[in-house]
């Protein structure tokens, strides 16, 4: 992990935009954004080499404060259209910053079908579990028995584990992270762009105003020290007992394997129809 | 007589006597200010919308907060460059790299 000082920050942000951005006092979108400027910053990219696709949420106004080719989507359909500026121009480096609502409830199906096909893409996943744009309604990842707005006296569904859902679906690199852990996340942000193939990374935030005012956490500091405890190394994980496993979740790359890439295989497709040319098909 | 002892709205807590207006002054003073160029602990104020990660993430203590949350450099000689306050700040305000 490379040291990259707050002044190289600058070089990617708009500054034309307005700054302090619009998330709130405490938001974790920040450090994250951080983290992905200085993966990116480290690995040595220009700003041209990077696209960053995002949908609808408080985690997708992320591309309009980066000096990136940018794209703003719809609600749930970002996975889709960065699918298709992958296919158009391969040499790209597609990010995806999505929320937990954007990835797994309007844009699941998009989700799946995107771990199936193995396209070179960056998922950055950012799970504050619950929406926090629209007014603090629950989530497919809001825990079982956390308040919302729309289920003021606790949560009755289960909620969703994005890492197991992705790993099943067939996603080739998998991977969760936490903001408190900014380091690693940097480090896990960069081993993410270096994958040839479909990277997911779920990065588990701290929303203090809406989520935290719901279930009494506290403010930034005191949510991001709970996360601390709750998310552990995979290594300490699985060497605890069934019951500790219920409390504690893991956290770094879960799943990191190589299989053909989708775009690859459409380019060889592509060559191998066009020496055929003249034939009757 | 016993101190009285509260909490203000950001969690701080203000130990108060017979005197309490003193008191806030003296949390209130900002015993360190620095330029750009030779400040360990650069706190850009135009960005910061005191949200107190970096004073409590701050191994060293370095760092303290005002009345009304924001960050200063508390202890400017306990500051040893570690980035932590960079890493972790959601707004891009505050950078403790040498210079």
């Amino acid at each position: 992990m490379k040291k990259i000082p707050q002044k190289e920050i600058h070089k990617y942000l708009r500054h034309n935009k307005k700054f302090p951005h619009v998330w709130c006092p405490g938001c974790s979108d920040g450090i994250i954004l951080g983290a992905t400027i200085r993966a990116v910053a480290e690995i040595g990219w220009e700003k041209d080499d990077c696209a960053m696709v995002s949908g609808i949420g408080c985690s997708s106004r992320m591309p309009v404060y980066v000096d990136f080719n940018t794209a703003h989507t719809l609600h749930g359909r970002a996975l889709a259209y960065a699918t298709g500026i992958k296919m158009a121009k391969p040499r790209l480096n597609v990010i995806v910053v999505t929320g937990d609502g954007d990835a797994s409830a309007i844009g699941g199906n998009h989700l799946i079908h995107a771990c199936r096909r193995n396209i070179n893409l960056t998922v950055i996943c950012i799970n504050n579990n619950i929406y926090g744009m629209t007014g603090g309604q629950y989530s497919p990842t809001t825990p079982h028995g956390a308040k919302a707005s729309t289920m003021p006296f606790g949560n009755i569904d289960n909620d969703f584990d994005l890492c197991k859902l992705t790993i099943g679906a067939g996603a080739t690199f998998v991977a969760r992270t936490t903001a408190y852990h900014a380091t690693e996340m940097q480090s896990i942000i960069k081993a993410g762009f270096e994958h040839n193939g479909f990277a997911f990374i779920e990065v588990m935030a701290a929303c203090p105003v809406i989520y935290g005012r719901w279930n009494k956490k506290g403010d930034a500091p005191a949510m991001m020290k709970e996360m601390k405890d709750q998310y552990i190394p995979l290594s300490v994980f699985d060497k605890l007992a069934p019951d500790e496993k219920m409390e504690k979740s893991p956290r770094g790359i879960l799943k990191a394997v190589l299989e053909p890439e989708y775009s690859e295989r459409y380019a060889e497709l592509v060559k191998s129809l066009q020496s055929r040319e003249g034939e009757k098909v | 007589m016993p101190e009285k002892v509260e909490k203000n709205r950001d969690g701080l807590i203000i130990k108060q006597d017979d005197t309490p207006l003193k008191m806030q002054v003296e949390v209130n003073e900002v015993k360190y200010e620095g330029d750009y160029r030779t400040t360990p602990v650069f706190i850009f104020h135009d960005w910061c919308k005191k949200c107190g990660i970096c004073v409590a993430f701050c191994p060293t203590e370095a760092l303290g907060r005002k009345l009304d949350g924001s960050p200063y450099v508390k202890n400017p000689e306990k500051c040893i460059h570690c980035e932590t306050c960079d890493r972790l700040c959601p707004d891009f305000a505050i950078t403790g790299a040498k210079r």
